[in-house]
């Protein structure tokens, strides 16, 4: 079928508009690795450079050495794989039993759970804090860990999935004996794999990106999850801003190699997290 | 079944007596093990959100009616705190700018992510690619967002300036101005959030029947018309949440503006989570901070309600 021309110029505009947005929404990333690679002279060179003659990694090596970022982003990975991988465990406990299990006052249990969305954090940052004190617990992984696990929200959608579960395999494991606990292990988990993958993706960005709360919880150069580090050294570097970009490319590769790389599952959780609400 | 038919011979009887008793004994255990593996199932969760939520949010308004700084012993002194909110110049000027805030952030990234998703309904290998590209800073955290922003709107040679040059277009301060930093803020967060609601409208709309789009478009209906009409009004549910969505987040906007102005210049970008976090770990003055936080929470929840019954009512009128 031939195109009139309208067609065509229809055609035409939709991917200029496409590209125009292209370069707002990638523009930052790019220029972020370009200045990273620069000389401090070029960074606001006019016109401004992007692909540097001069390019060269030496404002990683410099970043390393000024601070220890490597510490950072070991204490944010530790801090968001330990708080996945428990959280997921531990909702998926909570989530079966309010989907699958009868037992006494289970509509409180899920209307009270649900009820703790409606909290946002800010209102239970300084009695946290203070709770965090008084445990001995500020500036240690504990205090990273422990409160940024409980989260109504990962409780709610598991559940969700497992009300949704065909029975058949359920009752044929029950008539060959199984225990509800071995049941959940050996059906109910299997099957929940997507939107575990989902939501582990989701409670891994959130947990790599957090910045309030670790900030307050521990801001011990040491004890430093990564966005802290950025922020500290932003601060310390003022005007480095090659540096800086350096800096914020090392703490963005991870969450971009994830986000490439499991793009798919990305998009599920946000279609997960944000459709059937 | 069987147990209860009164045609059953004596014999049969007491026979199925006897099994209906084991039944109700395996019945009792079933019901035992499944009470005893819910309850341990939910056990650590719960007492995680007792411990951790449910209980500071009590201790939060406890707090938010005593006088606490660091050192000192909390003394209850009633509603203080909240008059003291009432005729606190600074909370009013913070809470109009959280306002101002809310007001540029939620329409206009609702419209952009609305129109980004429908420019990409289209099937195909070019729309998964700006798909991908327009959802990256969904990867990125708003801190590193912040930096990097800051970096481009640098007053001097930053390369937003620099673009505005080439263009010959007037160039701005941004953040180094009272007239453009909250603009420059909301420029970044709108950046940063528009790709995630775009996925969420972007599925919104693949759920419209397509034989809903396919019969407007037999009947001859544009491109606009098919929006207005069709697509507008089935995506009501999910604009409905993106929205209420927005504007909470809208509200405690903390972490951008932290990293690029530290509420500045001159306060213009003060917000009120801002203050409340100053209140309380720079100022240490643990109760003011909370009766504060008490006011903004219940605010947001006034607001839900407020979006959950219009919804309801508007939706009920269709």
């Amino acid at each position: 079928m031939k195109k009139t021309r309208s067609q065509l110029l229809g055609t035409g505009g939709y991917y200029v508009i496409c590209i125009i947005l292209a370069i707002v929404f990638a523009g930052p990333f790019i220029w972020m690795l370009s200045s990273s690679l620069k000389p401090a002279n070029e960074i606001f060179a006019r016109p401004p450079i992007l692909i540097s003659p001069n390019a060269s990694f030496d404002n990683y090596q410099e970043v390393f050495r000024q601070a220890p970022f490597e510490r950072y982003m070991y204490n944010s990975f530790f801090v968001a794989t330990t708080v996945t991988a428990v959280a997921l465990l531990l909702h998926s406990m909570a989530g079966y039993a309010l989907a699958r299990l009868d037992f006494p006052g289970k509509r409180i249990a899920f209307a009270g759970i649900l009820a703790t969305l409606m909290i946002p954090f800010y209102t239970i940052l300084i009695p946290l804090a203070l709770l965090m004190r008084d445990l001995g617990w500020l500036n240690t992984y504990l205090a990273l860990i422990v409160p940024a696990i409980p989260h109504a929200f990962g409780i709610f959608w598991l559940r969700q999935f497992f009300l949704g579960m065909p029975s058949e395999l359920e009752d044929a494991a029950r008539i060959d004996g199984a225990t509800r606990v071995g049941i959940f292990f050996r059906i109910a988990l299997p099957l929940a794999r997507p939107v575990l993958a989902a939501l582990a993706v989701f409670f891994f960005l959130a947990n790599w990106d957090a910045f309030l709360w670790p900030l307050i919880a521990a801001n011990e150069p040491d004890m430093r999850m990564v966005q802290v580090g950025i922020q500290s050294f932003t601060g310390e570097h003022g005007n480095a801003w090659e540096l800086i970009m350096a800096a914020s490319v090392i703490a963005v590769l991870p969450t971009l190699i994830l986000f490439f790389g499991l793009q798919r599952f990305i998009v599920a959780s946000v279609k997960l997290t944000g459709l059937k609400g | 079944m069987s147990a209860s038919e009164p045609t059953a011979a004596p014999s049969l009887q007491s026979r199925a007596n006897r099994s209906l008793g084991q039944r109700l004994q395996n019945i009792n255990r079933d019901r035992l093990e499944q009470v005893i593996t819910a309850y341990l199932f939910l056990l650590p969760d719960v007492l995680g959100l007792l411990l951790f939520i449910i209980g500071p949010m009590l201790l939060a308004l406890v707090i938010s009616f005593t006088d606490w700084r660091l050192t000192g012993t909390p003394e209850f002194i009633g509603f203080r705190n909240y008059e003291i909110i009432l005729r606190d110049p600074k909370f009013g000027a913070s809470l109009g700018r959280t306002i101002i805030y809310t007001l540029g952030f939620v329409p206009v990234v609702y419209t952009l992510s609305l129109g980004m998703a429908v420019l990409l309904t289209r099937k195909g290998r070019a729309n998964f690619f700006f798909r991908t590209i327009y959802f990256m800073p969904v990867a990125m955290s708003m801190v590193v967002a912040g930096v990097i922003w800051r970096f481009m709107f640098d007053p001097g040679n930053g390369l937003i300036n620099e673009s505005l040059r080439f263009f010959g277009l007037p160039t701005a301060q941004w953040t180094g101005n009272v007239q453009s930093a909250m603009a420059s803020v909301l420029i970044v967060a709108v950046w940063k959030n528009v790709g995630y609601f775009m996925i969420i409208l972007l599925a919104g709309i693949q759920d419209i029947p397509s034989d809903y789009i396919e019969s407007a478009q037999i009947d001859g209906a544009n491109r606009w018309k098919i929006f207005r009409h069709i697509i507008l009004p089935l995506l009501r549910p999910t604009s409905f949440f993106v929205i209420t969505i927005l504007s909470i987040n809208a509200l405690q906007a903390f972490d951008q503006i932290y990293v690029m102005t530290r509420g500045g210049p001159a306060q213009a970008t003060y917000t009120l989570v801002m203050y409340i976090y100053e209140k309380a770990f720079r100022e240490w003055n643990f109760g003011y901070s909370g009766a504060m936080a008490a006011v903004l929470f219940a605010m947001i929840l006034v607001l839900t309600i407020v979006q959950v019954r219009y919804f309801r009512s508007s939706d009920e009128r269709q």
